[in-house]
């Protein structure tokens, strides 16, 4: 289990008659940026709640950082850092004020060390004698980020930690996410923004109750769409339909205009010999390029797959 | 404890920055002193006044006069003890707006999800509320007491009556009973705030809280019950359990889940 920071078997919690998750099973590696992408009401925060020990599971377990979910809760929610959707902060007290209470809630050793630390970290130094409710929006969210580390957790839960933040302090946190990521920190994302998943996770579980599919952005995409390569022709490309259409390596093809897209297994094998073929048959092949299926497309698919079943 | 401490300051960080709540925890012991002080000039400085009240004093405190005791100082030693129902009164009406307010002032401000997700437990965490509401309302009805202690001498013209105000019934009442039933006014408030999700309707409940004390301070008033040292030690050890029983069910009914995943 030592280089795990998360497991999940069979995690259920139901709500009265409403299950929120439905028997999941996860494991998250230490150092990983785990995403999870889901509709509103999808249970994402009340996962992420559960395994910062806030609720309890109806069903099946969990070990966070080792510690089996139930078993010793104080501990848990010691080696997690938690970001909640609102940064619900002391709106009254100072921003440096509104770290000292939680570093100390926390024991951390250097409180005021680490609240210096993290204020100057995100850029809220010079405002630290200033009332939270002062704040903007980006600064609020980034002075909760800064409660959410101060214990210097080595998991970090956030909820939309970028929601309703203007491109420049949304850039300003992903980047600072970035950061915590290259410190070895395991990071739990629940977000709603598809681009800002596929920037910073390095695997996303599409989630609805239940887990719909787990695996890497390129994973997802290649799972759902397989690899699909555009051959960019000087010439109307329909004429080397029939040609590429008999290659056993082509599982689909289509010709658009002057280009040529076809579904292949393995590009980085079956390109040079489509290349040499279509050259040979009298094609000038201008360029080559592999077609990326947004993360947006590979998510709206997955939940349109889920309705259907 | 470093745990509660951070509650209580943090508490006191918020609370103390509202000027109205500042207001009603300093005005209302020098409100009620000030009355108090006033009525007592009143009636030692007017004969009439006290012929009056000798005349309608319960036969049950009359009994209490000493043998050959001025009526007059009889009349003004039960003045005195009615009004020293009100410092017991006190400290069980000041903090049941910052109590009331504590955990559903927290639900509102979407800052209790933080809270709870740090390492603290439930009863450090509602010590820290209770202690926060409970010390400046003591303190501020001991200080209340201090300056009618001290405003009852001047107006006397002397320590005649000090017996009376600080004899050993009393002063468990005020420094002991009055902070204990100001604990069991708060844990019911905590208890109220944890259950409700507007804090309106969180002060409104706790304000049922004052009804049983309201029955002492009128017993008093209509000679039914006459403040005595023991009975004074008798309400103490009552209010003790009473706070224990509170405090375990206060701890009890905050139900983490509950408030997290209920609270709209």
């Amino acid at each position: 289990m030592s280089d795990k920071a998360i497991v999940t078997e069979n995690l259920s919690r139901r709500f009265g008659e409403i299950l929120a998750v439905d028997q999941l099973s996860l494991t998250i590696a230490k150092g990983e940026v785990f995403g999870f992408l889901g509709p509103n009401g999808a249970g994402k925060t009340t996962t992420v709640r559960m395994l910062t020990a806030l609720i309890a599971p109806s069903e099946g377990k969990a070990w966070v950082n080792g510690i089996a979910l139930g078993r010793d809760d104080t501990a848990i929610r010691k080696s997690v850092g938690l970001l909640t959707e609102t940064p619900g902060l002391y709106e009254q007290l100072s921003a440096a004020r509104n770290l000292e209470i939680f570093a100390e809630l926390y024991e951390v050793a250097d409180v005021a060390g680490q609240v210096e630390k993290f204020l100057r970290m995100l850029g809220l130094w010079e405002r630290r004698n200033d009332q939270a409710g002062t704040f903007s929006k980006g600064m609020r969210q980034k002075l909760a980020i800064a409660r959410a580390l101060l214990h210097e957790p080595a998991i970090v839960f956030l909820d939309e930690p970028t929601s309703g933040l203007d491109p420049a302090s949304a850039r300003l946190v992903r980047d600072f996410i970035k950061l915590l990521k290259a410190e070895g920190r395991t990071i739990v994302l629940c977000t709603h923004n598809l681009d800002e998943a596929d920037q910073l996770c390095d695997r996303i579980g599409v989630f609805r109750t239940r887990m719909i599919e787990v695996g890497t952005p390129a994973e997802l995409r290649r799972n759902l769409f397989g690899r699909r390569v555009a051959f960019h022709l000087a010439e109307p490309a329909e004429v080397y339909l029939p040609l590429v259409q008999s290659n056993p390596s082509v599982t689909e093809a289509l010709a658009v205009e002057n280009k040529l897209l076809l579904r292949l297994a393995d590009p980085e094998t079956e390109n040079p010999g489509l290349v040499r073929a279509l050259v040979q048959a009298g094609a000038n092949v201008q360029f080559v390029g592999e077609l990326r299926h947004s993360l947006e497309d590979v998510y709206l698919q997955l939940v349109k797959e889920d309705d259907n079943e | 404890m470093n745990k509660i401490r951070t509650i209580i300051r943090k508490e006191w960080a918020e609370v103390f920055r509202n000027k109205m709540v500042v207001s009603v925890i300093i005005f209302l012991p020098l409100l009620f002193t000030a009355m108090m002080l006033a009525f007592l000039y009143f009636t030692t400085t007017s004969s009439s006044s006290a012929d009056a009240l000798a005349m309608e004093l319960p036969e049950q405190f009359a009994a209490l006069c000493g043998e050959g005791e001025e009526l007059a100082d009889c009349v003004t030693s039960y003045i005195m003890t009615q009004f020293l129902v009100m410092y017991i009164f006190v400290p069980l009406i000041i903090p049941i707006n910052i109590a009331a307010y504590s955990v559903v002032g927290e639900k509102t401000h979407k800052s209790l999800e933080p809270l709870l997700a740090t390492p603290i437990s439930t009863m450090e965490l509602l010590l820290g509320k209770m202690l926060a509401a409970v010390i400046p309302a003591v303190l501020a009805t001991w200080g209340g007491f201090l300056i009618f202690v001290a405003g009852t001498v001047i107006i006397t013209g002397g320590f005649s009556l000090i017996g009376t105000l600080l004899n050993v019934g009393w002063l468990a009442a005020i420094l002991v009973l009055g902070p204990l039933l100001s604990v069991l006014s708060v844990c019911f408030c905590l208890m109220v705030s944890s259950r409700v999700n507007d804090p309106r309707v969180a002060e409104q409940i706790s304000s049922v809280i004052i009804l049983p004390v309201m029955v002492l301070l009128f017993g008093q008033i209509i000679g039914f019950l006459v403040f005595s040292s023991a009975l004074a030690w008798l309400l103490s050890l009552v209010a003790l359990i009473l706070d224990a029983i509170m405090m375990f069910l206060c701890v009890q009914l905050f139900a983490r889940e509950s408030i997290l995943t209920r609270w709209k």
